[in-house]
């Protein structure tokens, strides 16, 4: 038998999005739950505070992000970090800090993240040879390490040191850089609430050739000034050495803020290629200390940056 | 006997380049630019294509550039002959730089303004552009009429500029090399040992 049904359903019945995009974010949240008994760790592995310095630009996806890297340690090409990187032992890792500090020693990472609070830090990074990408890194301020071993008097200055491991890091058997890889910030800028140690991005821990287990990241720096995979942190009273600087010092200065007004030697720095555009990729404009200028330029009052580059 | 052997290659690979045509040759090679513009498009270049092509037709100019260079060594040293190829491998090598070149200036710098700037005030653009504009004679006089025109004495000086282009091509590769690399130094000894070569045979011939 045919029954003639007239409709009573309206549009106030379909259920709102909202409602079921929440429904599916609890079925999710089940799932991730029975992952995490199966798997022994959850879908977002570390969990962080969002923050006040994350841009709300679009971000750079996973893939970009760990497929398209500078870590000379495992060879120049741009794919090589992601297709050597595994080799590198990060668990155990522990990092000595050293120098004009109150409580020098050698810290299991544990100890090093101890009591530190994670934040998401969404950030612009801006590479020397003049692309971007937007990378939400997970990490602490330095200066909360800093302060809980004590900053003597005398520290001007903080140097940071890569592994040095060639057996596990190819890129180190062949004299590319002077090795290990060494950077330095002045303990301003080491101090400041921009600058943190990240241990993870998206969610995760992070990948090998992002500069697994613990990295620097300054995002008011070209990129090659935020160092990975640190095993020593050293306050100093005086500059340190820093290994671009050290290959090439007429192209690579100590700050080497980012700066649209100051060309590399061989290659304009006003504008970059954000990472992710594909062949037709628009160029855009880069901005003071990346875009950072508000937070940062106090810093370097009454510094020409034309000449302390 | 291994001197016989040895010839016996030598006949066979002279034979087999006499019986394929350099238009084998061009279409190979322009198969091969348009297959990697195609992975270009198509996110077979890795996340920043645009850098990725540009190298990519730069290398296979700078290759072709450096076989052409070793022709004449190369008979000289084993016998195998490839002139019946050398124009192709010529021109082939000047499309590569020129699309290198276009790619530069349409997907990489992208403003036309800068591209004047860049070349006066980059030295590496600068001997790069430098040995380009020295490929556009050679390219032009490369056809069979130019050769009866300039005749065998003023078409060989003129191509000589073979010899700088070499150099200008391999001092643009070092100097956007970023730190020390192996690569950089096997190219310049391969073309140092070609140059010096052919210098050699061309003043054993005058004396």
């Amino acid at each position: 038998m045919h029954r003639r049904t007239k409709p009573t359903l309206t549009w106030a019945d379909v259920t709102p999005r909202d409602v079921f995009m929440n429904r599916r974010s609890v079925i999710a949240g089940l799932a991730a739950t029975g992952a995490m008994t199966l798997a022994g760790r959850p879908a977002d592995a570390v969990s962080a505070a969002p923050s006040k310095f994350s841009t709300d630009e679009p971000k750079n996806t996973f893939e970009e992000i760990t497929s398209y890297n500078n870590f000379y340690e495992f060879g120049p090409d741009k794919a090589d970090p992601k297709k050597y990187s595994k080799a590198m032992t990060t668990d155990p890792w522990s990092v000595e800090i050293a120098g004009l500090v109150d409580k020098p020693g050698t810290y299991d990472l544990a100890d090093v993240m101890k009591d530190q609070p994670l934040e998401e830090r969404i950030y612009r990074l801006r590479c020397v040879e003049a692309w971007s990408m937007v990378i939400p890194w997970i990490g602490f301020e330095l200066s909360g390490l800093l302060n809980r071993v004590g900053v003597q008097p005398g520290a001007k200055y903080v140097a940071f040191e890569t592994l040095y491991r060639p057996d596990e890091m190819r890129g180190q058997r062949m004299p590319i850089l002077k090795w290990p890889y060494v950077e330095g910030l002045r303990l301003d800028e080491a101090m400041h609430p921009l600058t943190i140690m990240a241990t993870g991005l998206y969610g995760d821990e992070m990948p090998n050739q992002n500069g697994a287990p613990i990295r620097l990241v300054v995002p008011w720096k070209y990129g090659f000034k935020s160092i990975k995979s640190v095993v020593k942190i050293t306050l100093t009273e005086d500059e340190p050495p820093t290994s671009w600087n050290i290959a090439n010092p007429r192209e690579y200065g100590f700050y080497s803020n980012v700066n649209p007004k100051v060309d590399h030697a061989r290659w304009s720095q006003a504008t970059e290629r954000r990472i992710g555009g594909g062949l037709f990729s628009k160029k855009r404009p880069t901005l003071m200390f990346n875009g950072y200028a508000d937070e940062v330029s106090g810093l370097y009052e009454g510094m020409d940056l034309t000449k302390d580059i | 006997m291994p001197v016989a052997d040895t010839s016996d290659i030598v006949l066979r690979c002279n034979g087999a380049v006499r019986g394929v045509p350099d238009w084998i040759l061009y279409i190979g090679a322009a198969a091969y630019a348009a297959w990697v513009f195609w992975l270009g498009l198509t996110g077979g270049l890795g996340i920043e294509p645009i850098k990725e092509l540009e190298h990519r037709y730069g290398m296979a100019g700078f290759y072709f550039v450096i076989i052409g260079l070793a022709v004449t060594p190369m008979r000289q040293w084993t016998g195998v002959n490839l002139i019946c190829w050398r124009r192709a491998i010529g021109l082939i090598a000047f499309f590569f730089i020129l699309a290198h070149l276009l790619v530069w200036l349409l997907l990489d710098v992208q403003m036309l303004s800068a591209i004047g700037k860049d070349i006066v005030k980059r030295p590496y653009i600068t001997v790069g552009m430098a040995a380009f504009v020295l490929m556009i004679p050679l390219a032009l006089t490369s056809n069979n009429w130019s050769m009866r025109r300039l005749g065998p004495v003023r078409w060989r000086k003129l191509h000589k500029l073979t010899y700088v282009i070499t150099i200008l091509g391999c001092l643009h590769y070092l100097l956007q090399v970023r730190g020390f690399r192996l690569e950089a130094v096997a190219y310049t000894v391969i073309i140092a040992v070609l140059l010096i070569a052919r210098l050699r045979m061309g003043s054993a011939k005058k004396s």
